[in-house]
């Protein structure tokens, strides 16, 4: 039966008028109703989205007049040479130093529960434990932060906790640190450490759960039948097969880690991360040039660090 | 031996448990700040407790127009990724075409990127076209975030719904607005539903971009900032981060029976 034919027998079925000519125009032209359906995605990404991106990567090009405050609408490199001043420099190091730190504190968190979610949790205890790491996920980023400001605060409950325990000298000697300490944990890099592992983690579980999840237990008990002990099939088996997923939760506490300037600004000291350098730029300081040169960091350092994920095979556990 | 059998070691399940309770007890810690007798400070053990504050909270008009906003842009926001999401979903998965990788690549930008880039990439934007700030202006921005949480979730409907079953509605003799409505909407109808609570879970949570689109308003998530950085009231904000953690969770937990056999939800991120 020929298309003509197919459609001329819809259309005396269908309902016919205006919907069943319509309907009838899709079935023959598919491109047609695949254009349809994606043009108005692909307007409001496409030109709200991508064109923000774009006019924002212009503006890094900018430069701004040292004496007016105005905007040079010139194209120059000046801006990102500004960059590599000590301050700005330092700046973008100690937020990479951090999202580093944060990543490598998440997996060591993340691993065992993903490992016990995956392995051994079965049926009930299996839907507790995904709603027990999605619930935290989804609940409000504010008031996490604002539960750990509770937490940390010097007349709070882990100061007094330490204090019950004796422990309250370690806290002194730890908060006595150059770098990390402060005079309250909320007022320490510490602190401000801690909220990022606590607010990312839920990001890193998924992903490490997924890939382990992913292990066929044959392969587990094919190790084991050929001589290799827990640990021995654990290091050689499991853990590369979980690597992915481990380097996919990387993904998200790295490129949320370098964009964040709200923990930040909440619980730490005044030394500031390029979140809070864009803010300040666009802001108070007026220079949106150079707060455009900043948000262009963590874009490419995420943008080297997909390739290198993309090459290890993370994306499969996304 | 099968692994079925297998207890697992006590320093796992140590572990495991830790990394639990250390998820949960601070949220749980909100609910006791919520009744203290104290004012000024974050005194643990609280003095006393008094549920007093609830009062005061509920007579605050500022906390109500801050939540009536957040409720009004996330339902917005949440239609607009409704329509969109679902429409990139449904020609992602049901045909193969030249830049098919690009149209999902564009969807998942918006939460791929750090929060803050795509803020100021709008605000740029806004102050370039000369585009006031208003209620719009926050409105476009979450929705623009938003449409992935539809997207993943219809996507991963509709790759479990046959294709079979659309052809055999075609040779009944349904048209293709009939199908929709009988056939693919029964089918991906939960998975909207969702990923439309997702959505607006997200939006009514976010603050990052909103702090960027906003000119003068608050919404819930921008007053809570506020009261973060400058603390007026500590207990009228221990009121209603507590609200905020029940408001959420419910969404949460139904978007989570909603397509709790198959597909996940929350492993594509925010």
């Amino acid at each position: 039966m020929s298309t003509a034919a197919l459609s001329t027998l819809a259309s005396a079925r269908g309902t016919g008028g205006f919907t069943g000519a319509l309907s009838d125009l899709f079935w023959r032209r598919p491109r047609f109703l695949l254009f349809l359906l994606l043009l108005p995605p692909l307007l409001w990404l496409g030109i709200i989205y991508l064109g923000s991106l774009f006019a924002l990567l212009l503006q890094s090009f900018f430069s701004i007049d040292e004496f007016s405050g105005l905007i040079d609408r010139t194209f120059t490199l000046r801006t990102y040479a500004q960059l590599f001043q000590p301050a700005n420099y330092d700046i973008i190091l100690r937020t990479v130093v951090m999202a580093m730190l944060v990543t490598l504190a998440s997996v060591a968190v993340a691993f065992p529960i993903a490992y016990y979610a995956a392995r051994y949790a079965k049926g009930a205890a299996k839907a507790f434990f995904y709603v027990a790491v999605t619930l935290p996920l989804w609940s409000s980023y504010l008031v996490k932060i604002y539960a750990w400001k509770l937490i940390l605060a010097k007349e709070g409950i882990l100061t007094w906790g330490l204090g019950k325990l004796g422990l309250l000298p370690l806290l002194d000697a730890w908060l006595s640190l150059p770098m990390v300490g402060g005079n309250s944990l909320s007022l320490s890099a510490t602190g401000t450490f801690i909220v990022f592992v606590y607010v990312w983690l839920p990001f890193m579980i998924l992903p490490i759960q997924a890939a382990i999840e992913r292990v066929p237990p044959s392969l587990m008990e094919a190790s084991a039948d050929l001589g290799a002990d827990a640990g021995q099939a654990f290091r050689t088996v499991l853990l590369p097969l979980a690597l992915p997923g481990v380097i996919a939760g990387s993904i998200f506490t790295f490129s949320l880690t370098l964009g964040d300037y709200i923990i930040p600004q909440i619980i730490g000291t005044s030394r500031l991360f390029i979140g809070q350098a864009v803010y300040a730029q666009q802001g108070t300081a007026g220079n949106v040039p150079l707060a455009a040169a900043f948000t262009v960091v963590p874009v490419v350092i995420m943008g080297i660090y997909l390739w290198a994920a993309r090459r290890m095979g993370a994306f499969d556990a996304l | 031996m099968h692994s079925d059998g297998q207890k697992a070691p006590l320093a796992l399940k140590l572990a495991a448990g830790a990394g639990i309770l250390f998820l949960h007890l601070p949220i749980l810690l909100i609910f006791v700040y919520a009744f203290t007798t104290e004012e000024k400070s974050y005194q643990w053990p609280p003095p006393g407790f008094t549920t007093r504050w609830l009062g005061v909270a509920w007579d605050r008009p500022d906390v109500w127009s801050a939540l009536g906003l957040s409720l009004k842009v996330a339902s917005i926001a949440t239609l607009i990724a409704l329509v969109l999401g679902t429409l990139a979903a449904a020609a992602v998965s049901r045909s193969r075409f030249f830049g098919r990788e690009a149209v999902s690549l564009l969807v998942i930008l918006p939460i791929a990127l750090p929060g803050i880039v795509t803020g100021i990439a709008l605000r740029s934007a806004f102050n370039l076209a000369e585009i006031p700030f208003s209620f719009w202006t926050i409105v476009l921005g979450h929705a623009t975030f938003c449409v992935v949480v539809v997207y993943n979730n219809a996507v991963a409907r509709m790759r479990r719904t046959s294709g079979s079953l659309i052809e055999a509605s075609y040779d009944l003799g349904a048209d293709g607005f009939q199908t929709f409505r009988y056939v693919i909407l029964p089918n991906i109808g939960t998975a909207l539903l969702a990923g439309g609570m997702l959505a607006f879970a997200l939006s009514f949570d976010e603050v990052i971009v909103t702090t960027f689109t906003a000119g003068q308003q608050q919404t819930l998530p921008i007053w809570m900032l506020e009261e973060l950085v400058r603390p007026r009231q500590r207990p009228v904000t221990n009121v209603v981060a507590m609200v905020v953690v029940l408001v959420t969770l419910l969404p949460i937990l139904a978007a989570y029976w909603l397509t709790r056999d198959g597909d996940t939800v929350a492993g594509s991120g925010k």
